[in-house]
């Protein structure tokens, strides 16, 4: 899964290069082991908030990739039919209810989506991804207190790669961190090397069986680090120099592979699934070349039924 | 039919809807002790918390966690106590709740009913006074409801809870004790964009919405004392908005004066006012004309407040005007 969600982007960013991936994308590349750490533990039947980073967050919670293609080149048979794009790529089916273009709305969104669960007496969870940037907003203390109060099925998930667009967030965050900030409010956290997909994977197995069990929301503190820019068209220059390549040592897939290798397994088997990986999104990508725009008439489509703009726009 | 004020209306609307739809909540900040108006009296007790539920003092999460919640298929019903504050969650509204079906590609639909009491209310002064209707009649994807009369409390109530699209419903907090006849049939809805016709006349017609079509009617009666008959029309929801019955009515009377409590400035007066000169423009016998407030904060001492009311006298005044 790890290999899907770099080839994805690193197609996506050649989409970008060949100007047929038309806004902005925020690639999750460096970033991958957390949301297949976390989606390990989650079904269909889960729920899903992600950000504007969420490519990774999409595929791994079942996502098509051809639709995701699809829908980042604005075309016919995206997941939101082209009318979402990047930022507010969502599929229903697999229990993504959708990426959102503003910084931590989705966290007071998932805490709803949560509270109709309970509401509901149904056996799910939902997981809300957000940035470090993300728990300066408001809406980050107002989903947290809510969740504990009405201690909601939600595992909250941050994911911290110590940057908010071009800002060092730690220059512009006061006290001791997400972490801390989730426990001020009650809500059990847990601090992990998210760039350890194994590592990710046993807290989140922790975190949300506590959560099943009914114990009401847990948080997800996963430190990691953002290869690219901010978005697919930054060059990232305010970063000092000698930064991205110090990380290279923390490449969460080059340290699976590592693990991989160090365990047995042969190199050409994990180079067969990167391989497996790239054709898979060529092919996704081809598919979304050759795919028609949506037309002009779908801009009054799912607008509202009463008082819609397919009837009258003015 | 039963008599009832405009709060035990929307009171009943909510109860009758919570028993026939076990999908149906209400949330919002002390409504356990009946909502700051009284309007959420008993229902705690009925529904028990989980129904009728009290919210920490959050109205983004308020708000946005209805738009969760309205995905995940259940028919939130959320209460914002004042228009004023619902301004902390115009983003969960504007950008999540309007958004959400167009953007997923029609994978999501958000049926949730926004109560956010607007007007002014005896000296209730500048951030628990306004009539912010226009902002939201802007936004493609919501429904704008504004009920004037007990009956239209419930009906429309009651059509905003089963409607699948967002609505902002808003009651006006000045009407809560007006009493009337309300149907009591369990399906008694009324439906938006239908306009009432408040009083039939064949000088003038009076737009208006909310708590001012009260004082239009009040201004039709003292007109009609000096002969000039006018036709109020209640729009009852301002999106959608009865252009046909307002085209029609102009047509015959050749006169349009549209008032609002909102200022005048950008209110939707001002969409109403363009439309007809669009439309019928040649035909007016005389230009059309706008009422509202006037660009000001509403004041607490009551001389200040009465300053940006559109009184029963000013649109006497306006029409008599328009007949010369
Ligand atoms: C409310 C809001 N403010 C500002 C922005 C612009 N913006 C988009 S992403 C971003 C940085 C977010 O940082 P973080 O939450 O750490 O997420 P990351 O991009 O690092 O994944 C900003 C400021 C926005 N989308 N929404
Ligand atoms: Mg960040």
């Amino acid at each position: 899964m790890m290999h899907r969600i770099r080839a994805l982007e690193e197609v996506a960013l050649r989409g970008l290069a060949d100007k047929v991936v038309l806004g902005a994308i925020h690639p999750s590349i460096g970033q991958e082991a957390v949301p297949v750490g976390v989606m390990g533990h989650m079904s269909a039947d889960d729920l899903l908030l992600s950000t504007h980073r969420g490519h990774g967050h999409t595929l791994a919670k079942g996502a098509s990739a051809t639709a995701m293609m699809h829908e980042l080149l604005g075309r016919v048979g995206g997941n939101c039919g082209g009318k979402g794009g990047s930022m507010h790529i969502a599929d229903f089916e697999v229990g993504m209810l959708g990426a959102n273009g503003v910084v931590g709305a989705n966290i007071v969104i998932a805490a709803g989506a949560a509270h109709a669960i309970k509401l509901r007496r149904e056996n799910r969870m939902v997981a809300c991804f957000f940035g470090d940037g993300a728990i300066n907003r408001g809406p980050f203390l107002e989903g947290l207190n809510w969740a504990a109060v009405f201690r909601l099925p939600v595992l909250f998930v941050c994911e911290d790669n110590g940057y908010s667009a071009t800002t060092r967030t730690a220059t512009m965050t006061a006290g001791a961190g997400p972490a801390a900030r989730a426990r001020a409010i009650g809500v059990p956290a847990v601090e992990v090397d998210g760039n350890d997909v194994l590592a990710v994977d046993a807290a989140a197995a922790e975190l949300i069986g506590a959560i099943r069990a009914g114990d009401g929301p847990r948080f997800l503190h996963a430190r990691t680090y953002r290869i690219t820019g901010h978005t697919g068209a930054d060059p990232a220059t305010y970063r000092p120099a000698g930064e991205v390549e110090a990380q290279a040592h923390n490449d969460p897939i080059g340290r699976a592979r590592d693990t991989l290798l160090a365990a047995g397994v042969a190199a050409a088997e994990v180079d067969a699934v990167r391989a497996a990986a790239l054709a898979e999104m060529e092919a996704a990508y081809g598919s979304a070349r050759a795919a028609p725009y949506p037309p002009a008439d779908q801009a009054f489509v799912d607008v509202q039924d009463i008082g819609s703009p397919a009837v009258e726009a003015y | 039919m039963a008599r009832l004020s405009y709060l035990d209306a929307g009171r009943a609307a909510l109860a009758e809807e919570l028993a026939r739809d076990p999908l149906v909540w209400a949330i919002g900040e002390d409504l356990g002790r009946g909502g700051v108006f009284g309007q959420y009296r008993g229902l705690t007790e009925t529904f028990g918390p989980d129904r009728v539920s009290d919210a920490p003092i959050s109205e983004a999460a308020i708000l946005g966690a209805a738009v969760g919640a309205a995905m995940t298929g259940t028919r939130p019903v959320v209460e914002m106590r004042f228009s004023d504050f619902a301004l902390c969650a115009v983003d969960e509204l504007v950008n999540q709740a309007a958004k959400a079906r167009f953007m997923f590609g029609g994978q999501a639909r958000v049926p949730l009913v926004v109560r956010e009491p607007i007007g002014m209310w005896r000296s209730s002064a500048a951030q628990h006074s306004q009539s912010l209707e226009s902002w939201y009649a802007h936004i493609p994807g919501l429904v704008v409801a504004c009920p004037a009369t007990p009956a239209d409390n419930k009906g429309m109530l009651k059509a905003a809870i089963r409607c699948d699209d967002p609505v902002v419903y808003m009651e006006h907090k000045n009407l809560w004790g007006l009493e009337d006849e309300v149907p009591d049939d369990p399906d008694y809805l009324v439906p938006f964009g239908e306009a009432r016709i408040v009083r039939g006349g064949g000088d003038a017609t009076i737009v208006s919405w909310s708590a001012q079509v009260h004082v239009a009617a009040a201004a039709a009666e003292a007109l009609a004392g000096q002969g000039i008959e006018a036709e109020v029309i209640d729009l009852r929801s301002i999106w959608p908005w009865d252009k046909e019955r307002v085209l029609a009515s102009v047509a015959r009377t050749g006169r349009l004066l549209v008032t609002h409590e909102a200022v005048a400035v950008a209110g939707f007066g001002a969409e109403i006012a363009a439309t007809v000169a669009e439309r019928l423009g040649r035909d007016l016998k005389t230009p059309v004309r706008r009422l509202g407030a006037p660009r000001a904060p509403v004041g607490y001492a009551p001389p200040v407040e009465d300053a940006v009311r559109v009184s029963r006298d000013a649109i006497v005044a306006a029409v008599t005007e328009m007949m010369r």
